[in-house]
């Protein structure tokens, strides 16, 4: 099922909600960059940069998807077997 | 259009909030037994939090004409007393067969630690043992991908769990598809921060389609709205979507997935018709 509006009407709709969004995302950086302190060394910077450059690749699909990954903890297959829990109950 | 919240906390709201869910359309909504904000202390403290549960709220909800189901359970945030929660399980069948108890929840992990994981299981045990539906909450943020895979080994190794009664709640887009691929129904939880916005709600129903998925606004004692699916509907409307289609979402699934438990005696309202749309 894909959405009833075309791609223009898509823009057209969110063209100054994405502007203002990227506004708010350039002030906030403003507003480090003004902030006593290094921040430089902070690994959620090193996140935030990930999450900028998928945003920026036009040929990255599933963009959402894949910014919801750069911030999620890694899961571990033998997570059971790390945590010494044994997952059948059955 | 009226609708269902199948996941609210209104203990945590006021009773303006009834009211104002009922001039939006809500007939019904349910609620999971959640974390009061800080631990309790002893069995006895959730025995009187299920009876807020089971009775004060349902009569508080019934006076704006709102139809008040729920679910019981000891929260993740407070799984790391396994000896209490061991208790509260073992109380919780003395609540099961009260009108409106839908099933086990909201359970699940929080900071995906061995202790969460064995609360988890022991009341997916329970369920089985009394044969009740399953409401299952996913963890925040950084945690929530780890955790719901966690929560889907769990399940999937469990060969007494049926799927189609147990819903998985707060999916975003790098969980839902795992959850709908095995048969889960997902609820994708409406926040003005974190989990999902309406639109990206809309944007999975589009690319998922509308079946085993709700919506719903967990509204809470923390920053939520408890009108949040109004705000979908009007996303779906202004996308162009029709009445069938946001119906089916925030009505007829949760009408569909609750009825699979004896403690859904619902009486619906009168519904006007709606034309019918291809999706």
């Amino acid at each position: 099922m894909s959405s009833p509006m075309t791609a223009r009407e898509v823009l057209d709709r969110e063209y100054l909600e994405i502007r203002a969004k990227i506004l708010q995302l350039a002030a906030s950086f403003d507003r480090l960059d003004r902030s006593a302190g290094d921040y430089r060394q902070d690994n959620r910077l090193d996140l935030i940069q990930k999450g900028l450059d998928l945003l920026s690749d036009p040929s990255c699909p599933d963009r959402a998807e894949k910014v919801q990954l750069v911030f999620s903890r890694e899961f571990s297959e033998n997570w059971q077997e790390e945590l010494g829990v044994t997952k059948s109950r059955s | 259009m009226y609708y269902i919240d199948p996941h609210i906390h209104m203990v945590s709201r006021t009773t303006d909030d009834y009211e104002i869910l009922a001039r939006m359309g809500c007939v019904a909504l349910s609620e999971p037994a959640f974390w009061a904000g800080f631990d309790r202390g002893s069995v006895e403290s959730f025995r009187d939090y299920f009876r807020q549960l089971t009775d004060f709220e349902k009569n508080r909800a019934a006076q704006f004409g709102i139809q008040h189901f729920t679910w019981l359970c000891i929260n993740a945030k407070e799984a790391e007393n396994v000896e209490l929660s061991r208790q509260v399980i073992e109380m919780i069948p003395e609540f099961l067969d009260l009108p409106g108890v839908l099933g086990i929840g909201e359970i699940g992990l929080n900071k995906n630690t061995r202790n969460e994981s064995i609360v988890f299981m022991e009341h997916v045990d329970l369920a089985i043992q009394f044969d009740q539906q399953i409401l299952i909450h996913t963890p925040h943020l950084e945690d929530k991908y780890q955790g719901t895979r966690m929560i889907l080994d769990m399940l999937n190794s469990n060969d007494q769990v049926d799927p189609g009664r147990v819903l998985i709640d707060h999916v975003e887009e790098h969980t839902v598809e795992a959850v709908l691929a095995e048969g889960f129904w997902a609820g994708m939880t409406l926040y003005p921060i974190s989990k999902c916005t309406p639109q990206r709600a809309a944007d999975l129903v589009e690319m998922y389609g509308p079946d085993r998925l709700m919506v719903n606004s967990a509204g809470d004692w923390g920053p939520s709205k408890p009108t949040a699916v109004p705000d979908f509907i009007i996303e779906m409307r202004r996308r162009g979507h029709g009445e069938k289609l946001i119906r089916k979402v925030v009505y007829d699934n949760p009408v569909e997935f609750f009825q699979q438990s004896k403690g859904f005696v619902f009486d619906p309202p009168e519904m006007p018709e709606v034309e019918t749309i291809e999706t």
